[in-house]
C-alpha cells in the first residue's frame, strides 16, 4: 500500500498546514471553524462591491475570508466540490440555467436574493428619441428601423444583443414582434459598451443590451425600451401576446440575483451561512458605488469601507 | 500564385498529376452545379450523421473526475497533488515578492516577513543585466522595471512574475526531460510529435474546462495552462540541440567509458547548452503570451488589470498594463538572451581562494541591498513599497485620442470599411460556405498528394473530413474565410514591408520593435479601440488578427531576402538586370521558400487569435470554444479546439511541403 501512504501523507501535510495556519494570533472565539470561506470575485465591479461587503461583514463576525478569483459559469465546478464556497451574485437572467444545474446537483445551494433586482432591455440613448419618435414604446421601432441602420444592415435596423452566452431570445423577439431588425451579438460585455462609448460620442444612432445594475445607464442617458411585460407565459406559450403564433413577443425578465453557495457551508460555518442568508443591498446603492468605482476612479476597498462604515447598523443585524 | 510545380525529378509524371486535379476539379463542378439535387448530403454534411463526439468526451471527464482510479488513490487526487506541489513554490514566490511570507490562511494571515522593497528587486535585475552582459542591459532592464513601478503597475506584476517564476522552470524541465525521452528512444519521440502538434494548435480556452476540474480554481490551474502551452518549442528545441552535439563530444565521452546518465548530463546536456538557452527564452515569451488568458482563470495580476480596465472601458488604464506586460517581456527576453549567450568564466579555480565577497560580487551586493532596503522600508514606507502618490499615469490621454479619432475620422473609416466589407470579405465568406464539403476534401487530398505524395494526402482527408463527421463544418469554413482574409492582408501589408527593411538597417530595428510590441502587447488592448472605431463583426475581428499576425510575415521576408547568396546579386548586376529585375527575379524568387514559411507562420497566429476575435462577436471555431468556457463544457470546447488544431495542421503540412519542393527545384537544399 506504498502509493496510498504517499498520497495520505501528503494529505497529512496539507492538513498540517492549514492546522498551522487555523493557529494565528487574531483568533476570535465563537465561530464554528477558522479555516477560510473562499468567496468568488469575477470581472464586474458590481460583483466585486456586493462580495466585498459580504466578506467584511464575515470578517466581523470573526470568520477567515478567502476572495478566488473564478469565472461566472465556471465557478459551479468548483462550488460542487467544495474548492469555492460562496458566489455572491447569480443573475437570474443570465445564470439561471448553470444554476439550476448545480442546486439540481445537491451539491450547491440557492442562498435566496441579494436585494438586487437585474434590468436587462434594449436600451438607445436619449437624443434617439428625437429622431424615432413614440419610444420608448416598442412598435415605435417598427416604424423608424431605418434610424438605427448602418450600412451592412439597411434598410434594417441594427440590435447589438449581448454575447450569445447570455441568452436572452433577441433573434426570436425580432422574429415574434415582426421588427425590421438585425441582431448583431458582441462577442463580450466590453465590446457592448464600447460601441455604445463610441456611438454616444458622435451621437449616432444605436439601440443595445444594456443591463443594470451597471455603470453604463447611471454615465449615459437614456431609456429602456417597453415591451409587452414578460410573463412566464410569453416564453413558453406561442399564443400569449400580440403574436399568436410565437413565444418571445414579449419583453425579457427582471429578476433577482441569487446567492448561491456549496452545500457543504451550513455544517462547516453555520453562523456565516445564516449572515449570508440575511444580507442585502438595494439597487440604487450598488449603482452609486459601482459609479463611484468606474466613473469616479475610486478604490473598491475605500468604496465598500465606506459602506460598512456608514450600514453599521444595518449589518449588525445579520451577524449570528 | 505558381501553379503546382511539376519537374521530371517528382516521382509521378505530369499525367497523374493533371488527371488527379482534373478529377478533384470535375467532382466540385458537379457538386457545385447538381450537388443540390443528386446528392444534397454531399454539399451540406447532413445534421443525422453527425457524431456525438462532444457528448462522449464530456462523459469521459465527468468519469475521469469523479471515479477514475488507480486502485490505491484516484485521478483527481493525483493531479489534486500535482496542483498542491505546484501551490507550494507558487505561494513562497508570490510571497517573497508580493505580499510577504504570511502564516495563517485567508483574512486571518498575518504578515511575519514583508516582501521585497521595490528597490532591491529592481537592484537585482540591474545586477543579473550587469552580470550577464554589461551596463547597457543593466540600465535596460533596470529600466524596464522601473516603468513597472512609476506607473503603477508594481503589484500586478509582481503577481504575474511570481506565476512566470513557477511556470517557466516547470515547462523547462518538462520540455528538457520530453525532450530527451524523445532523443534516446524513437518510439517515444513518434508518439510524442503529434502530441506537440496538437498542444501548438488547439486554442487554449478548449482545455481551460479540464484543467479546472482536474486541479482546482485559482492560479494553479492557470499556471497548469500555461505550461501545457509554453512547454512544446521546448522539447522541439531540445531534440534539435542534442542531434547538433558534435560526434566528437559523444565520441569524447565513449572513450573515457561514461555511463548513460554521465553521457546525458556530463556531455550532451552541457554541449547543447546554447541550443537549450533559445528554448528557456521561448518558454519565457509564451508564458508571457499567456498572461492575459491565465488572468481569465484566476491568475490575478496585470492579465487582470488590463482586463478590468477594459471592462470599465478606461482604456488608457489597459495600455498601461498592456505595456507593463511588453515592458516585462522585453526586460526577461533580453536577460535570458544574454545568459544564453554568456561564455563561462575560465577561472573557477583561482576564485577559489578569494574570499565569499570576490567570489559572487553580485549575490553579496544584492543580498546587502535586500537586508538594507528591507530593515529602511520597517522605518520608511516608500523604501518598501513605491508610493502611489509618486505613480505616473497616461490619464485620459488615450481615451481622448480614441474620442478625437472616432468624433472627426469616423465617417471616412466607416466609407473604408464598408467598401472591404462589401466589396471583399462577404462575397468570399459566402463563397466559402456554399462550397460543397465532399470537393473540399477532395481538393485538400489532392493538393496534398501533389505536394508530399500519397501520406500527405490521406492525412488532408481524414483531418478534414473529422471537422464535417463532428458537425463543425460551417462554423470551421467562417474560421478559414477569417483567417484567410486576414493571412492575405497580412502578407500584402508584411512582405512589402520585409523586403524594404531586410536591407536598411535603421529601418530594420524600427520595424523590430513595432512588431515585438505588436506580439507581446495582449490583443485585448487594441480590441476596444477598434471596436469603436469600426464596430462588433469580423472587420474589427480581422484587423485584430492582423495586427497580431503580421511579425512573421515582415521577419520571415527580411531575413530570407538577407540570405540571398550575394554573388548571385552580383551576377544579376552583371548581366545588366534592372533594381525591380534583381528584386523579382533574384531575391524573391530566392527567398520564396523563407516567405512561405513566413505566411505558415503567419495563420498559425492568426489561428491562435481566433479565441480572442470571438470576445468580439464572431461566428466561429474560436466563439464555439469560448462559449464552451463559458458553459463548462469539456467536450465542445475540445472537439472546437480540435477542428482549429487540424485546420493549422492541414495548412502547416501543405505549406511546409510546398516549400520543401521549392527548396529543392531552386538548389537550395
Amino acid at each position: 500500500m506504498f502509493h496510498r501512504g504517499r498520497t495520505t501523507s501528503i494529505l497529512a501535510a496539507a492538513a498540517a498546514l492549514i492546522a498551522a495556519g487555523a493557529w494565528a494570533p487574531q483568533a476570535q472565539a465563537g465561530v464554528e471553524s477558522k479555516d477560510p470561506i473562499k468567496l468568488t470575485l469575477h470581472d464586474w465591479t458590481g460583483q466585486f462591491i456586493t462580495t466585498k461587503i459580504m466578506g467584511e461583514v464575515l470578517k466581523k463576525a470573526g470568520y477567515n475570508i478567502e476572495y478566488v478569483q473564478a469565472d461566472y459559469l465556471a465557478q459551479f465546478a468548483g462550488l460542487k466540490t467544495g474548492d469555492l464556497h460562496v458566489a455572491m451574485e447569480i443573475w437570474e437572467t443570465t445564470g439561471r440555467d448553470a444554476m439550476d444545474e448545480a442546486t439540481a446537483t445537491g451539491k450547491v445551494v440557492n442562498l435566496g436574493e441579494t436585494g438586487l433586482q437585474a434590468i436587462e432591455e434594449w436600451w438607445y440613448p436619449a437624443y434617439m428619441k428625437d429622431r424615432c419618435p413614440g419610444l420608448p414604446d416598442w412598435k415605435a421601432l417598427g416604424k423608424c428601423a431605418e434610424a438605427f441602420s448602418v450600412p451592412e444592415t439597411a434598410p434594417n435596423g441594427r440590435y447589438l444583443g449581448g454575447p450569445v452566452t447570455w441568452g436572452g431570445f433577441d433573434d426570436e423577439r425580432v422574429e415574434a414582434l415582426g421588427l425590421d431588425f438585425e441582431v448583431v451579438h458582441a462577442g463580450t460585455d466590453a465590446a457592448l459598451f464600447a460601441e455604445l462609448e463610441s456611438a454616444y460620442q458622435r451621437q449616432a444612432p444605436i439601440l443595445l443590451w444594456v443591463y443594470a445594475p451597471h455603470w453604463a445607464p447611471v454615465k449615459y442617458k437614456g431609456e429602456w425600451v417597453d415591451f409587452p411585460k414578460y410573463s412566464a407565459a410569453c416564453y413558453n406559450d406561442a399564443s400569449w401576446g400580440s403574436n399568436k403564433n410565437a413565444k418571445y413577443d414579449c419583453g425579457k425578465p427582471r429578476g433577482p440575483i441569487w446567492k448561491v453557495s456549496w452545500a457543504g457551508l451550513k455544517d462547516k460555518w453555520p453562523g456565516a451561512h445564516d449572515t449570508i442568508v440575511k444580507s442585502n443591498i438595494n439597487n440604487d446603492e450598488m449603482g452609486a458605488m459601482v459609479s463611484a468605482v468606474d466613473l469616479d476612479g475610486q478604490k473598491v476597498d475605500a468604496v465598500v469601507a465606506e459602506w460598512i462604515a456608514k450600514n453599521e447598523g444595518r449589518w449588525k443585524t445579520w451577524l449570528p | 500564385m505558381n501553379p503546382i510545380p511539376s519537374s521530371s525529378a517528382a516521382p509521378a509524371g505530369r499525367w497523374p498529376k493533371v488527371l488527379v486535379w482534373g478529377l478533384a476539379f470535375a467532382l466540385a463542378a458537379v457538386l457545385w452545379a447538381w450537388g443540390g439535387e443528386i446528392a444534397p448530403w454531399a454539399v451540406k454534411y447532413p445534421r443525422a450523421w453527425i457524431v456525438p463526439l462532444k457528448f462522449w468526451i464530456s462523459d469521459a471527464m465527468t468519469w475521469l473526475v469523479e471515479d477514475a482510479t488507480f486502485g490505491l488513490f484516484t485521478f483527481t487526487e493525483l493531479t489534486r497533488g500535482i496542483s498542491w506541489a505546484i501551490e507550494r513554490p507558487y505561494r513562497l514566490a508570490l510571497g517573497l515578492l508580493s505580499h510577504g511570507l504570511l502564516q495563517g490562511q485567508g483574512s486571518d494571515a498575518v504578515q511575519i516577513l514583508p516582501p521585497l522593497t521595490w528597490i532591491s528587486v529592481v537592484a537585482m535585475v540591474v545586477a543579473l543585466g550587469r552580470y550577464t552582459k554589461d551596463w547597457t542591459l543593466a540600465a535596460l532592464a533596470g529600466g524596464c522595471f522601473a516603468y513597472l513601478a512609476v506607473f503603477g503597475q508594481w503589484q500586478g506584476a509582481m503577481i504575474t512574475l511570481a506565476s512566470i517564476l513557477i511556470a517557466v522552470p516547470f515547462g523547462i524541465a518538462g520540455g528538457l526531460f520530453a525532450g530527451l525521452a524523445s532523443y534516446r528512444w524513437r518510439p517515444v519521440e513518434r508518439i510524442i510529435r503529434p502530441v506537440l502538434d496538437l498542444m501548438q494548435t488547439v486554442p487554449v480556452f478548449a482545455y481551460l474546462v479540464p484543467i479546472l476540474f482536474l486541479f482546482g480554481f485559482g492560479p494553479v490551474s492557470a499556471i497548469v495552462a500555461t505550461i501545457v502551452y509554453a512547454m512544446p518549442p521546448m522539447v522541439r528545441i531540445t531534440i534539435l540541440a542534442l542531434r547538433a552535439v558534435p560526434e566528437e563530444s559523444r565520441d569524447l565521452g565513449h572513450m573515457v567509458g561514461c555511463s548513460a546518465r554521465q553521457m546525458t548530463w556530463k556531455i550532451m546536456v552541457p554541449s547543447a547548452m546554447p541550443g537549450l538557452m533559445v528554448g528557456v527564452n521561448q518558454v519565457i515569451m509564451l508564458t508571457l503570451n499567456m498572461v492575459i488568458i491565465a488572468s481569465m482563470i484566476g491568475a490575478g495580476g496585470l492579465g487582470f488589470e488590463v482586463l478590468s480596465s477594459l471592462r470599465r472601458l478606461d482604456i488608457g488604464a489597459g495600455i498601461e498594463s498592456g505595456v507593463a506586460i511588453v515592458v516585462l517581456a522585453i526586460a526577461l527576453d533580453r536577460l535570458s538572451q544574454a545568459l544564453a549567450n554568456k561564455t563561462q568564466p575560465a577561472h573557477i579555480e583561482a576564485a577559489a581562494r578569494q574570499s565569499l565577497w570576490r567570489r559572487h560580487p553580485y549575490t553579496s551586493v544584492c543580498l546587502i541591498i535586500v537586508f538594507a532596503t528591507g530593515l529602511a522600508g520597517l522605518a520608511a514606507g516608500w523604501v518598501q513599497s513605491y508610493p502611489e502618490a509618486w505613480a505616473v499615469t497616461t490619464g485620459s490621454m488615450w481615451d481622448d485620442l480614441v474620442r478625437w479619432i472616432n468624433v472627426n475620422y469616423f465617417d471616412q473609416l466607416e466609407a473604408v470599411k464598408t467598401a472591404i466589407l462589401l466589396n471583399i470579405l462577404i462575397p468570399f465568406k459566402r463563397l466559402l460556405l456554399g462550397l460543397p464539403w465532399v470537393a473540399v476534401v477532395a481538393f485538400l487530398a489532392a493538393a496534398g498528394w501533389a505536394l508530399g505524395g500519397w501520406r500527405l494526402a490521406l492525412l488532408c482527408a481524414l483531418l478534414s473530413s473529422f471537422i464535417a463527421l463532428v458537425g463543425l463544418w460551417p462554423k470551421s469554413m467562417i474560421t478559414v474565410y477569417l483567417c484567410g482574409i486576414s493571412v492575405i492582408f497580412a502578407g500584402i501589408i508584411g512582405i512589402p514591408i520585409g523586403i524594404l527593411a531586410a536591407e536598411r538597417e535603421r529601418v530594420w530595428s524600427g520595424v523590430k520593435v513595432a512588431i515585438d510590441t505588436l506580439q507581446t502587447l495582449p490583443s485585448f488592448v487594441y480590441l476596444m479601440p477598434v471596436v469603436m472605431l469600426f464596430r462588433v463583426g469580423d472587420f474589427a475581428a480581422m484587423i485584430a488578427v492582423v495586427a497580431y499576425a503580421l511579425a512573421p510575415a515582415i521577419r520571415y521576408t527580411a531575413h530570407g531576402i538577407r540570405r540571398v547568396d550575394p554573388q548571385l546579386i552580383d551576377a544579376g548586376i552583371a548581366c545588366g538586370c534592372t533594381r525591380f529585375q534583381i528584386l523579382t527575379k533574384i531575391k524573391l524568387k530566392l527567398a520564396l521558400p523563407e516567405i512561405m514559411l513566413g505566411i505558415n507562420q503567419t495563420i498559425m497566429l492568426a489561428l491562435s487569435m481566433l479565441v480572442i476575435t470571438a470576445l468580439v462577436g464572431t461566428r466561429d471555431l474560436g466563439q464555439e470554444v469560448y462559449i464552451a468556457l463559458t458553459k463548462a463544457d469539456t467536450g465542445r470546447g475540445i472537439v472546437a479546439g480540435l477542428c482549429v488544431a487540424f485546420i493549422a495542421i492541414i495548412a502547416d503540412r501543405l505549406i511546409t511541403a510546398g516549400a520543401r519542393r521549392a527548396k529543392a527545384r531552386l538548389g537550395l537544399e
